[in-house]
């Protein structure tokens, strides 16, 4: 009878706090509406922003995702790595290719392509590295011990870029035009935005092929799965783990690079867009890919609409957003918007 | 060795405790007297800090012995301590200044009668910055503390974000009426002091502030001792052991992880509360999310759940912090080589939280307890678990 009242009381507690989200949700969209119908060029002026950005936060919270899939790790040293991939890559573009406005378009992409072709290797060789000198000694200690190590070695990554680059912010010259590329009425994309997708749409299908079609992909899936079991079945856990801190750097290295053609980096960059990251990544359902990209541009949107339409609380106010929306998250759907995908969670 | 010889060795080193304790109580409190001969001292005298340094070695440490509660005793990874601080801190500025000029409402304060705004009495409001940053903590607790550790962790990192952020917000301008005062801060808060005896406005200001840190430091650990060793804190350790066990043998888990939760805030704004009345001012500039890293990292170099521990944590990272980087890195300048330690000091950090970590998780001076634990593997879930878990073992009853 008490148990039966006990359950009882616990479906009405979840009912209520589901409801409370229901409502809450319901109130974003109607305001969303409301926006779009008041001034629509506008509105999508500022949807382009949000999804460029929300591209961006998308390289590394899949990078967030994917660790956090397969070892239940927050590693929080991953937007610290990003911060330096990117200041690594902005040395690449200014001092060692020498890209300025005057430069070709072919000269650009190639340039580009050899930036990544540096700076993903060294970075996944940097990441993979961190796993291994920091976390892996770890493996069979308390969760909150990893946790721990995983701040310290974002903020002496955090450090290592400040030593190299010093407090300045790095920028590199708009080699690739702020100029609008493609316009409908008064909506415009620019070339740089053009330039982002351009890099993170192949990075994407890329990896999403990794993951689904080849066996270390496949091998990815089962670990994250159930360790235990994908060790009987004769995988090997530790290179696995290896592989994915590999993949992780690389996209933060990619991200890196695409940060750059739209904002200027510095050492402490990576801190707070990889918290934004992490949060996109719960948002969308952690350990899930698709849902740490969904879960990225919708922080993208939400940001830009706070920064860029009227009647909502402004950019001072854009930090305390993003982790309300990760508290609120939390608080009423921990599994995130797809659903997680963890040994734990599944 | 015989139950008779163990039980003899505990009392042994229960009986030093006490007789260190006692002796590091007298000399914290004699400290202003010593200081100046012992900066005289060849060699490590430019290394021994100024008395006006240890007040603030002092308040980091009780801050570090508060976050001990949350995170050494409960279990639960909180990086998000720094919004205790500033409530804490705030709670001083609203009660204790000339925030409100509107109302002017004096008790017990040493604050001039004729000063508009609201002014308590000082000591009053250390009290009122605890409970206020109490029910904050409480209001923080409640929906979080269901969350998974690592969630945890996260959604305190984003609560110890928030509120820097509100502080520095919540003026004319973001909220429409001046709460905080911005980016400026609220300044000057009121000094410590009795009736006309104002702490600030004498001169061995340092010393007094010190003396009143120490007490508060002393009466901090006896709260925490006590209480660890109360019902709420074996609770608090059971959960730590082991979540699932201590839930299954009737410790209410919500109840008692917001108890450590708010104790650990309470401890946070009275510290903070403090050292606003000792700067003469809360500022946003003070509150960011490195603070919560450098408590953090005292707790885990003294030895997380270790009283002795932290302290020792405490007052080491809280000397290299106000000084002791900045004389080493002095040092090293005048030696010709061009570094200065200062600008590197949360990588210092996080270097000192790793290498702890990896060689030695209990800490500097490790709570017996918890070096079991950790031996064991039982606690917690662990973190990637290919192996088999520990064998539980009898333990040894008694705690350091």
């Amino acid at each position: 009878m008490s148990t039966a009242a006990a359950a009882l009381t616990r479906v009405r507690g979840s009912s209520l706090i589901d409801a409370i989200g229901l409502l809450l949700l319901a109130a974003i969209v109607l305001w969303f509406a409301l926006k779009f119908f008041q001034d629509p060029t506008r509105f999508l002026n500022v949807a382009i922003i949000g999804a460029t950005n929300g591209a961006i936060y998308g390289l590394v919270a899949l990078g967030y995702t994917l660790v956090y899939g397969i070892l239940q790790l927050i590693n929080f040293a991953h937007g610290d790595v990003f911060a330096l991939s990117g200041l690594v890559a902005s040395t690449m573009i200014v001092s060692v290719f020498g890209l300025d406005t005057e430069t070709g378009v072919l000269v650009v992409i190639l340039g580009l392509l050899a930036t990544l072709a540096v700076t993903m290797p060294l970075f996944a060789i940097v990441n993979a590295s961190i796993e291994r000198v920091a976390y892996k000694p770890l493996r069979s200690a308390p969760r909150l011990a990893a946790l721990i190590t995983a701040v310290g070695m974002s903020f002496i990554v955090q450090n290592v870029a400040l030593g190299l680059y010093g407090v300045d912010f790095e920028s590199v010259p708009n080699f690739i035009p702020r100029t609008a590329a493609i316009s409908i009425g008064e909506v415009e994309i620019q070339w740089n935005k053009i330039a982002i997708f351009l890099i993170v749409v192949p990075v994407l299908l890329l990896l999403t092929w990794f993951v689904r079609s080849t066996r270390q992909g496949k091998a990815m899936r089962a670990v994250a799965q159930d360790p235990e079991a994908s060790a009987m079945m004769g995988i090997d856990v530790n290179r696995t783990i290896s592989v994915t801190f590999v993949i992780a750097g690389s996209l933060a290295a990619a991200a890196g690079l695409v940060y750059l053609l739209q904002f200027n980096i510095r050492y402490d960059t990576g801190f707070e867009l990889g918290l934004i990251a992490f949060t996109a990544a719960v948002l969308g359902g952690i350990g899930n890919l698709t849902g740490a990209v969904l879960g990225a541009m919708l922080i993208g949107m939400v940001q830009a609409f706070n920064e860029g339409l009227d009647g909502t609380p402004g950019g001072d106010w854009t930090r305390s957003i993003v982790f309300a929306i990760l508290i609120a998250v939390l608080v009423f759907r921990p599994q995130g918007i797809l659903g997680e995908r963890t040994p734990e969670g599944a | 060795m015989s139950e008779a010889v163990l039980d003899f060795t505990r009392r042994l080193r229960g009986d030093r405790g006490w007789w260190v304790a006692g002796v590091m109580i007298l000399l914290a409190f004699v400290y202003p007297f010593i200081v100046e001969p012992l900066q005289d001292l060849p060699l490590i005298g430019d290394f021994v800090p100024r008395t006006g340094s240890m007040v603030v070695m002092v308040v980091f440490t009780m801050m570090a012995v508060g976050l001990n509660v949350v995170v050494g005793y409960a279990g639960l990874l909180d990086l998000g301590y720094v919004a205790f601080y500033a409530a804490g801190a705030y709670t001083a500025g609203w009660l204790a200044s000339l925030q409100f000029e509107d109302v002017s409402f004096h008790f017990g304060s040493t604050a001039p009668d004729n000063q508009p705004g609201i002014h308590v009495s000082m000591w009053l409001v250390l009290l009122l910055a605890g409970a206020f940053t109490l029910v904050v903590g409480i209001l923080i607790g409640l929906p979080t503390l269901r969350l998974r550790g690592d969630y945890l962790a996260i959604v305190t990192l984003g609560f110890g974000e928030i509120i820097p952020q509100v502080v520095r917000n919540a003026d004319e301008e973001g909220l429409g009426f001046d709460l905080t005062n911005g980016t400026f801060g609220i300044a000057p808060i009121d000094s410590l002091g009795v009736g006309s005896f104002v702490f600030r406005n004498e001169s061995n200001r340092d010393d007094l502030y010190y003396w009143a840190a120490i007490g508060l430091l002393l009466l901090t650990v006896f709260c925490c001792v006590r209480l660890r060793d109360s019902r709420l804190g074996r609770a608090w350790i059971a959960i730590r052991e082991d979540e699932t066990a201590a839930a299954a043998m009737g410790v209410p888990l919500m109840r008692t992880k917001t108890w450590s939760y708010a104790i650990g805030a309470f401890f946070g704004g009275v510290a903070g509360a403090f050292y606003a009345s000792y700067k003469a001012g809360a500022f946003p500039a003070d509150f960011f999310f490195n603070i919560s890293i450098f408590l953090l990292c005292m707790v885990i170099l003294g030895g997380m759940g270790s009283i002795w521990g932290v302290l020792l944590g405490g007052m080491i990272l809280g000397y290299l912090n106000i000084e002791g980087l900045a004389t080493i890195g002095s040092k090293i300048q005048e030696g010709g080589v061009d570094f200065d330690p200062t600008k590197y000091q949360f990588g210092i950090y996080g270097v000192i939280i790793v290498v702890m970590m990896l060689f030695r998780p209990t800490g500097l001076i490790p709570e017996r307890r918890h070096k079991i634990e950790l031996a064991e593997g039982v606690h917690d879930t662990p973190f990637y678990d290919v192996q088999t878990e520990g064998a539980l073992t009898d333990r040894n009853p008694s705690d350091d």
